[in-house]
């Protein structure tokens, strides 16, 4: 070979020479730092609707958990004095038709009812992770089987079941109630998470794990569950907006929330019936109704863009319509 | 939609360039937002297209080669910033509206995109999409019926069979390789001026590939028009363009006439790009330059020569400024580089290849030690006998039935021994991942045996298939999915060991031992896989791999995702890992020239059977199936004028479903060799299955010492 | 192709029968009517109540009750209310009344929701796309009863504006109405307005949302340059190639979308005073009556099993690759 004088007295950076060294380190210095996790938060908190959201919806929840420090009437109080009035310095809602101080009332109906959403959602996931994995990553007639529960399941709407239920929770707590909302709101989840776990375990990380001989359950709480999580954690927030529609819409017709308990549903039926001369009987626990589930959407679609960039704005691949079409159903049951 | 510099419109300072360039871009610059500020696509580039003229624009992901056509098309999304000019035969392009720009594309201009399987919009048919393409720009004289008659003359030059009845397919219907010339025919249908191809060929298999560059070069012939063929491929380029332009960071950094560029490049990326493709011609001999580092961020780019960082002739001087595109040295005509050490470059009186290595101090790894023992008193460390694996095809979603079987692997035989690397090669769908899949599965195959450092798996209880995993591993094609992206590099290394039983501290010593092993510092252990570049990620699935120190490595396609500067790196190590640690690999690749490179036995395989196989020098040598004769002839060489002399052997269709495979020899339905045959000899390959049989020595009178083919008529023919 | 349909089908009339044999056994199970009986006041005697618990066969296993209420409805007798009415007498005229708001709704609901999500997607980020994107997060966030209430308050401020019964928000016609047929249509619609835009904005929120996704996806899809790069305007390929295939994802929603339309529904009438299916099976809850809660499951399930196939249907019309299934 001929040699030249090319080489001579020329600066060789790291990893320019021998085949087995290290990368030269620009490249990874610039990504230094910013893991998953800090990346999420700066997309979620620069989405001001999201930001604004969670803000609203933490106030709500806190106002309506504390209320009972600060405002002038308690839920069981009744006011001899004020019957029907509109809002006034003394009763910031109004009072009822028996002298109830609606505020107080309204504070109590908002927080049962998210409350009931919170819980509901956290139930849901649950259910809805272990069927949809199982389903997934087993396949055969696991997941012929679980499938066929949840196409049953979705070919009643949940409101009729628990609606045709609810006699039965006559007198009961409202526990059992958040129980009955969750055990029929998985579904759709369990599904999406199915399809998910179809695809990741495919994917090659998994089959690596696979070949190294680790087994199912491993494999499922390693690498399956983990990297479902982003969806599910946007799938909980719309499972809870969700929940809190279908769960005053229950309670409105009155299968619902039984009384003592109130909720934002009985509250507005309470108040509906004089609708048009006392409007602030059902007003403002609507008004607080809609807030908070759009405070709720809000979070769940700026979590989404924050997770999940490519959906930009809740828009998934055309791939995956078929799965997230059903999540709106959610969003909008009731 | 596009915005421009006002000024730019207004430039009289450029001067006409002369009457017979067709396309002339100068100074284009195009920018985009993202989140962390302004990228920098494409930073002031010029050139220009004679009518009839081949340009080959080169560069690696993220040089702005694709952006920079696609602002000539006018097609950037509204967010891009564009200054500069684009003359289209003198008519400035830049800044002419929608409306306009419409009457000029798919008339003047026309474009093949990288992707034909999205690039086609499923809903309708394909002769509908090219007929709309005639219909848009041919007024009124073109009628619906016309469009439709001259849609299958269409797709009838661009090489489709049946025209006639394929008009009216779905683009699903279409294999990838007939969408791509369904593109081409829309992209001709209006007898363009200028053609760009934007990676036309990356999404395809080799043979493929052969037959879509042939379309290209005929519509060239029949339209007449200049071509722009966007590659990262210096092989596709060579063949076929008649002069380079080579990108780097958004700018172009070497233009000249192709055998300029290839015989005496004078930047020192176009020499590390040059060094860094295994050649199928050389073979094993061959150093390969792996130009370690990442391309910068387009961003904020420092002050200097934006290759700096990974050039090995770096100097102070480098990051004074950014160095101009200036005629090189000594060159004639137009051969321009921007280095400033071009002049010393020129007076190295190596050729690209050898100069390559020298300047980048590569060497070829010697793996002699390992074969010290002759072959057949090796141990074989993986056997593999008369293997078969069928998918059931079933219908419908709700009641399944069985309406067949999909012959994925039909009866696979081959061994491994210790020390050496058995190249699998085939296109994609011909078994060869299935193949893998069923031996690392460890399952009792469907039909033959598979042996792992002897003992057959079938019949292996949970506990031995647990051993046995310890001494058989693999490294998968994408280093990005075969990577969990929430685990850091740590717990991504330590998985099989924890598999396996290993305890804590055995674990916290092992890893970073294993990091160091494989190039990566010990003190990247707690970052992320999104964190690392491809190449240093395929590292880390090594490193993995190798944690539990087995004795066979199957390597999936393990460089196939990367760049190639990359891929030499990575092949490097793997070559020299294999000496250290005298490892056996299995290695699966679509490509010849990589396979030639690590290899030391190939098998080829087609529609799920083995149809040669035997030591690499002499399978090169002399292939003696058709099938690999073609699949060798499809693989361009990085050299012009080898390429200018070789002989393609094309084949005809797409590979069949292996659902439903042809009788007798598999690969007759598209065998050039068959077509020459008598009926007689023809016969036989219809009616009987050819096995496998020494091949003929290379040259008479010699021994063949490890070739088989199976081929009933088999015969020698050099296509290297 | 069509066997793929039909196999569909089969198992949807399975998924039927079983979605209605749970609603059945639930209600057989927590409803109680002889305990409503025994609640009158005076308390009817112990023959009556005898005779009610073998009218409505109380004392059989429930599997026996259902197959023979499912027997009879295989008949056509949906079997006696617990106040002794006929079910199929008066079933025809509920179907009608819901099956009237459904089509309205989802007809107006798909139409305007695929407009409205077009529109939104081209103009991105523009001033009307955030508009239409705050109105669908609102509407979807809103209960549709609420709705319902806050439309009925609305409509009642513009009676009195107008000081003319515009809008009517109770029953579907005006009681004992007698007129011409063009005066006729007119008081159907005055009253048809409220309800079905109750139901038509839940609907028109929920496809243009999807719609304006799908519609994104494709803008930045290879196909739609390739339609620009053969000569055609942004705008016509936009419209011809991108709009079409983005109609194709929407097939599969409308299953969906119809499921969310029956729940809604069912509140939209009880609010408007329409006697129809949804209505009815507020009443039965409230009655206790198994016999309507079964026969009104059935309608639903019928009418979810439908939707889906439907959009099974439509799927395979819209796209190539499910058709030559
Ligand atoms: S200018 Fe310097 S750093 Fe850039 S390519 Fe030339 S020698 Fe290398
Ligand atoms: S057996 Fe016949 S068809 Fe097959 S490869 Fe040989 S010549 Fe071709």
């Amino acid at each position: 070979m001929t040699t030249t004088d090319v080489g001579a007295g020329t600066h060789v950076p790291a990893g320019g020479g021998a085949p087995v060294e290290v990368p030269s380190g620009p490249a990874a210095a610039e990504t230094e730092g910013v893991t998953r996790g800090r990346l999420v938060l700066r997309r979620f908190l620069r989405n001001r609707l999201a930001l604004a959201g969670l803000v609203t919806l933490v106030l709500l929840y806190a106002v309506s958990l504390l209320s009972p420090l600060f405002a002038p009437w308690a839920y069981n109080q009744y006011d001899y004095t004020a019957f029907l009035q509109p809002p006034s310095p003394s009763h910031w809602f109004g009072t009822s038709q028996i002298g109830e101080d609606v505020f107080a009332q309204t504070m109590r109906g908002l927080q049962k009812s998210l409350t009931i959403g919170l819980l509901t959602g956290l139930i849901s996931i649950v259910i809805a992770s272990l069927v949809g994995a199982s389903a997934g990553y087993f396949g055969g007639w696991v997941d012929r089987g679980l499938m066929w529960v949840v196409d049953l399941l979705l070919v009643l709407p949940s409101f009729l079941i628990i609606a045709v239920i609810s006699p039965a929770l006559r007198g009961s707590s409202w526990i059992w109630f958040v129980l009955l909302l969750g055990v029929f709101a998985w579904m759709i989840t369990a599904r999406i998470l199915r399809g998910m776990t179809l695809t990741l375990r495919e994917r090659e990380f998994v089959k690596a794990a696979k070949f190294m001989g680790a087994p199912s359950s491993l494999i499922i709480r390693r690498h399956i569950l983990p990297n479902m999580a982003s969806l599910m954690i946007i799938d909980v927030t719309i499972t809870v907006g969700a929940t809190i529609l279908l769960e005053t819409g229950l309670s409105y017709f009155g299968f619902g929330v039984q009384p003592p308990d109130v909720s934002l549903g009985t509250l507005i039926r309470a108040g509906s019936d004089a609708a048009v001369t006392t409007p602030w009987l059902f007003l403002f626990a609507g008004g607080l109704l809609v807030i908070s589930v759009l405070a709720v959407n809000f979070i769940g679609d700026g979590l989404r863009d924050a997770l999940d960039p490519n959906s930009r704005g809740g828009r998934r691949r055309q791939k995956s319509a078929r799965k997230s079409a059903s999540k709106t159903k959610k969003v909008a049951t009731s | 939609m596009t915005m421009i510099d006002s000024d730019v419109l207004a430039d009289p300072g450029l001067p006409p360039g002369p009457d017979d360039a067709l396309l002339e871009v100068s100074d284009l610059e195009v920018s985009f937002p993202s989140e962390d500020g302004r990228v920098r696509a494409v930073r002031g580039i010029s050139y220009r297209v004679a009518p009839g003229e081949v340009l080959g624009i080169v560069g690696e992901s993220g040089s702005g080669k694709s952006v920079s056509s696609l602002a000539v098309m006018g097609l950037l999304p509204p967010s891009a910033k564009i200054s500069g000019s684009i003359r289209l035969r003198g008519q400035e392009l830049l800044g002419l509206s929608d409306t306009e720009l419409s009457r000029i594309r798919g008339r003047k201009i026309a474009m093949v995109f990288q992707d034909p399987l999205s690039a086609l919009t499923p809903v309708y048919t394909v002769g509908d999409q090219i007929a709309e393409a005639l219909l848009v720009h041919g007024g009124r004289s073109m009628t619906a019926k016309a469009a439709a008659k001259r849609s299958v003359e269409l797709l009838d030059l661009v090489g489709i069979p049946n025209a006639t009845d394929r008009v009216n397919a779905f683009p699903h219907e279409f294999s990838g390789g007939m969408r791509q010339r369904a593109v081409i025919a829309m992209a001709i249908a209006n007898d363009p001026d200028l053609i760009i191809a934007d990676e036309p060929t990356t999404a395809l298999d080799v043979t493929v590939q052969a037959q879509v560059l042939e379309v290209l070069k005929t519509a060239q012939e029949v339209t007449g028009a200049g071509i722009v063929l966007i590659t990262h491929d210096l092989g596709v380029v060579a063949g076929t363009a008649d002069r380079v332009v080579v990108m780097y960071a958004g700018k172009a950094v070497e233009t000249g006439t192709v055998d300029e560029i290839f015989a005496a490049p004078r930047m020192p990326y176009t020499l590390g790009l040059l060094g860094s493709i295994p050649r199928l011609d050389i073979g094993r001999g061959q150093p390969l330059v792996p130009i370690e580092g990442q391309p910068p961020s387009m961003v904020a780019l420092p002050p200097g020569c934006p290759f700096g960082p990974r050039c090995p002739l770096h100097v102070d001087a480098c990051d004074q400024a950014e160095p101009e595109l200036l005629v090189a040295p000594g060159a004639s005509g137009d051969h321009r580089a921007a280095c400033i050490r071009t002049a010393e470059l020129a007076e190295a009186d190596a050729e690209g290849g050898e100069l390559a290595a020298e300047v980048f101090d590569a060497h070829v790894v010697d793996t002699s030690a390992l074969h010290t023992v002759p072959r057949t008193e090796r141990e074989v460390v993986l056997g593999v006998d008369g293997l078969v694996k069928h998918y059931p095809v079933r219908t419908g979603s709700v009641f399944r039935r069985k309406v067949g079987a999909v012959q994925a692997v039909d009866g696979v035989t081959f061994d491994v021994r210790a020390g050496e690397t058995l190249g699998l090669v085939g296109e994609s769908g011909c078994g060869k991942s299935t193949t893998i899949l069923e031996i690392m599965g460890l399952e009792p195959p469907m039909g033959g045996s598979v042996q792992v450092l002897g003992s057959d798996i079938t019949g292996l209880s949970k506990a031995d298939r647990k051993r046995i995993r310890r001494d058989l591993q693999i490294v998968f094609q994408d280093p990005m999915a075969s990577l969990d992206p929430r685990l850091p590099v740590r717990d991504l290394i330590a998985e099989p060991l924890e598999v396996q039983g290993f305890s804590k501290e055995q674990i916290a010593q092992r890893v970073p031992e294993l990091m160091r092993l494989v190039g990566l510092r010990s003190e990247q252990i707690n970052r992320y896989p999104g964190e690392f570049s491809g190449g240093q990620r395929q590292r880390i699935c090594i490193a993995r791999a190798l944690a539990l120190e087995p004795k066979v490595l199957v390597l999936d396609e393990p460089v196939s995702a990367l760049d190639v500067s990359i891929q030499a790196g990575v092949l490097n190590l793997l070559d020299e890992l294999k000496v250290r640690l005298g490892l056996a690999y299995l290695f699966v690749a679509h490509d010849l020239s990589v396979v030639r490179h690590i290899a030391d036995r190939v098998a080829v395989m087609y529609l799920g059977k083995i149809v040669e196989i035997g030591s690499v020098d002499e399978v090169f040598a002399a292939p003696q199936h058709p099938y690999t004769q073609a699949l060798l002839s499809a693989i361009p060489v990085p050299d012009p004028e080898v390429e200018r002399r070789r002989e393609r052997v094309l084949l005809h269709g797409d590979m069949p479903s292996p659902a439903n495979p042809p009788s007798g020899c598999r690969f007759r339905t598209r065998c050039p060799l068959f077509l020459t045959l008598d009926a007689d000899q023809q016969a036989r390959c219809i009616g009987e299955e050819p096995l496998r049989r020494p091949a003929q020595p290379a040259e008479p009178g010699t021994a063949v010492v490890d070739h088989e083919a199976a081929c009933h008529w088999a015969r020698i023919k050099t296509v290297v | 192709m069509a066997r793929f349909l039909v196999r569909r089908l089969f198992n949807y009339v399975a998924l039927c029968l079983v979605a209605t044999f749970l609603a059945f056994a639930l209600a057989a199970l927590t409803f109680d009517p002889i305990a409503k009986l025994q609640e009158r006041n005076p308390p009817p005697p112990q023959s009556a109540i005898d005779a009610k618990r073998a009218e409505l066969h109380l004392d059989e296993p429930i599997p026996a009750r259902f197959v023979h209420w499912l027997g009879d409805a295989a008949r056509g007798d949906f079997g006696q209310t617990v106040v002794n009415t006929s079910i199929s007498d008066e079933l025809p005229r509920r179907v009608g009344v819901s099956l009237r708001l459904f089509l309205l709704g989802t007809v107006v609901g798909i139409g305007l929701g695929v407009i409205l999500g077009v529109a939104s997607a081209i103009r991105q980020y523009k001033f009307s796309d955030y508009f239409a994107t705050l109105f669908s997060f609102v509407i979807l966030s809103t209960p549709v009863f609420l709705l319902g209430l806050l439309l009925k308050y609305g409509a009642l401020q513009l009676n009195t504006a107008a000081g003319a019964q515009l809008l009517v928000f109770t029953g579907e016609t005006s009681p004992g109405f007698q007129g011409s047929f063009g005066a006729a249509l007119l008081d159907r619609i005055q009253h048809l307005v409220l309800p079905t835009l109750t139901i038509a904005l839940g609907q028109i929120a929920y496809y243009s949302r999807y719609q304006r996704s799908a519609m994104l996806d494709v803008l930045g899809s290879d196909f739609l340059r390739t339609a620009q790069a053969k000569g055609l305007t942004r705008r016509k390929a936009l419209f011809k190639h991108g709009l079409r295939t983005a109609l194709v994802p929407m097939a599969t929603l409308f299953a969906f979308g119809f499921g969310l339309l029956i729940t809604g529904g069912t509140f939209t009438e009880r609010i408007f005073g329409w006697y129809g299916m949804g209505d009815w099976l507020v009443y039965g809850i409230e009655q206790d009556d198994t016999n309507i809660t079964a026969t009104v499951t059935l309608f639903v399930a019928v009418l979810v099993l439908i939707s889906g196939w439907l959009s099974d249907v439509f799927y395979a019309l819209l796209d190539p690759r499910v058709r030559l299934r």
